[in-house]
């Protein structure tokens, strides 16, 4: 027993150095973000300082540069894109992740990596194709279109996590509830929601994520009336070197949603990380 | 990984009903009814393109010269694969994603194994460790390109003069190391994300079996050796080939750091410029094509092996 405890605090305890170890990667890695935010409350003078002023006045002026340059269309559509391919996703994945789970078809473990596969055709090979569709019909520049791709961007995702999760719900509960038809509602709410809430949260989540992220297709087939906010942050791309705090606070601004939903949503994290594979 | 196949009772594959193949069909139809919507429309919006982009790559067609258009056999092929552009997209391809796959997964098992031990502030710690995996990309690569790297008020070269004075070297990191610039930038992206999936291997370790281990004698090497890293080996290869589909694409880090300039141009870069720019859909499709060719060989590869790994997990 005493060589089991001290073999724990051994372990546990760890000593300083690592600790303050995991403490300086953590400030290393947190850091550019951090001068990010710090810069953008700088003027633009005391952005383009070197050595840097980290004392300097702090100043709202990137900001309400940024917001003169209109990003609030882009912004919106972001939210519209992003918001509404993720309601569609999870529409689409949870009857398919059931048919894959609970009451699976046949070979559903070919139909499962189908959806997996599907991830690794690489985007740019069917952008053409669907560039020249969204042409002839008179669909470029349309948010709806955004919102499709995205949508078929993240449904083998959500697919994969749904699943995973679903397939923890204790199938014999499910069937002898549904032979007695009063109780299914009751063992849908007591039984299957614990479960699969915390998937749709999660799968929501990196979908949110991703879709919101999303540069190429939004890039090439959307313009002016369309446009997303990393499609407007391109606009920073060259010739801003006068503008550093400008592009620190666009960049903040457009980071923030993702930003404060990943924070608050950690865990769920992880598990749409690893397509539900991990809980 | 609770990612079981095969078999479990009450939930396996679909159990023919005995009377008749009518009723069969019909139990099946009722089974793939939830599954068809997504199933079609993955179809349609992800398949169908690529028939296509199939049949143009076989094509000539140019939009600047609409009147040429016709079939070209495998003309556009060969003058994408003897093209050196090309060539060097491939090779740029392969470093690019080799390079921040491997270094981040090093990196995030080094970071998760720190994190793996209770110490003050480790909620903050991993927190602090999150936050670039939810910069947006573009606005990572802005931060890299203009706040850190830029040769004359990037923070690198501010931190130089800080420490050596005014004579301090100020190089012009993109222009010096430009590949190296977007893997760096892309690497402290994707650390977190390798990290947060090998922590959570890490925490799923069945610690009694460690600890036994220990009393019997074993030193922290021979535990990270020979009951960590396998216990480890799924979470690894998941988290290697989900960040591998993900950064052999990356078009936004490219882009925005060097606009594909300065020999950083990978392959969905120069399709898009192809594409966009130069408007040969033609040569652009046969090079779509080799990509995806490219990829499912490795794909191929990295689908057997994670699924032979969902399968070994049967019956736990």
């Amino acid at each position: 027993m005493n060589e089991r405890s001290e073999f724990i605090s051994k372990r546990r305890g760890g000593g300083w150095a690592l600790s303050g170890l995991a403490w300086i990667v953590g400030i290393l890695f947190v850091l550019p973000v951090v001068w990010m935010l710090l810069t953008s409350f700088h003027s633009e003078e005391d952005a383009a300082k070197n050595p840097p002023d980290l004392g300097a006045p702090l100043t709202l002026d990137g900001y309400r540069s940024f917001f003169d340059t209109g990003p609030w269309p882009s912004i919106a559509n972001s939210l519209t894109a992003s918001i509404l391919s993720t309601a569609l996703v999870i529409l689409l994945a949870f009857p398919a992740a059931y048919a894959l789970s609970i009451r699976p078809v046949r070979k559903w473990t070919d139909v499962l990596f189908f959806f997996l596969s599907t991830k690794m055709l690489p985007v740019v090979a069917g952008l053409l194709p669907i560039y020249l569709f969204a042409q002839s019909v008179g669909f470029l520049d349309n948010i709806w279109l955004l919102i499709i791709l995205y949508t078929s961007m993240n449904l083998p995702i959500a697919v994969w996590m749904l699943r995973s999760f679903l397939s923890e719900v204790p199938v014999e509960i499910l069937e002898a509830a549904s032979v007695d038809g009063a109780n299914l509602t009751r063992t849908l709410r007591s039984v299957v929601a614990p479960v699969v809430t915390p998937g749709i949260a999660s799968a929501a989540l990196i979908c949110f994520i991703f879709s919101w992220n999303e540069l190429l297709f939004a890039r090439v087939l959307t313009g002016t009336v369309a446009q997303t906010a990393p499609v407007f942050l391109t606009g920073f791309v060259t010739s801003q070197g006068l503008f550093l705090a400008k592009v620190c606070a666009a960049s903040i601004v457009v980071s923030l949603p993702v930003l404060i939903a990943g924070f608050a949503a950690q865990d769920k994290l992880v598990q749409g990380l690893s397509l539900g594979a991990v809980k | 990984m609770s990612v079981d196949t095969e078999t479990r009772p009450g939930r396996h594959a679909a159990q023919p009903p005995p009377d008749g193949t009518m009723m069969r069909k019909a139990g099946d139809w009722a089974r793939r009814g939830p599954l068809l919507p997504a199933l079609i429309f993955m179809i349609i919006v992800t398949q169908l393109p690529f028939v296509v982009t199939i049949v143009v790559s076989f094509m000539d067609w140019n939009a600047y010269y609409p009147d040429e258009r016709g079939f070209a056999g495998v003309d556009n092929f060969r003058r994408v694969l003897t093209d050196a552009n090309t060539r060097h997209a491939i090779w740029v391809t392969i470093l690019l994603t080799a390079g921040v796959v491997l270094i981040s997964l090093v990196l995030g098992l080094l970071i998760a194994m720190l994190l793996d031990r209770k110490f003050r502030g480790r909620g903050a710690v991993r927190t602090m460790m999150i936050t670039p995996f939810l910069v947006v990309p573009v606005a990572a690569a802005l931060l890299w390109k203009h706040a850190l790297y830029n040769p004359t008020y990037g923070l690198f070269n501010g931190v130089l003069k800080w420490l050596f004075g005014d004579n301090a070297p100020q190089p012009d990191w993109i222009s010096n190391q430009p590949l190296w610039s977007i893997i760096f930038a892309l690497v402290w992206q994707w650390t977190p994300f390798m990290m947060l999936i090998l922590l959570a291997g890490l925490q799923s370790r069945p610690l009694d079996v460690i600890e036994a281990a220990g009393i019997d004698g074993a030193n922290q090497w021979e535990i990270f050796r020979y009951m960590t890293l396998p216990h480890l080996r799924q979470y690894l290869e998941l988290s290697a080939l989900l960040g591998s589909i993900y950064v052999v694409q990356n078009f936004d880090a490219v882009f925005t750091i060097t606009s594909g300039g300065l020999g950083t141009a990978n392959l969905p870069y120069t399709i898009y410029q192809t594409f966009y720019t130069a408007h040969d859909y033609g040569r652009a499709s046969a090079a779509g094509v080799i990509v995806v060719i490219g990829t499912i060989l490795i794909a191929t590869f990295a689908l057997r092996s994670v699924s032979t790994l969902f399968r070994e997990e049967v019956g736990r």
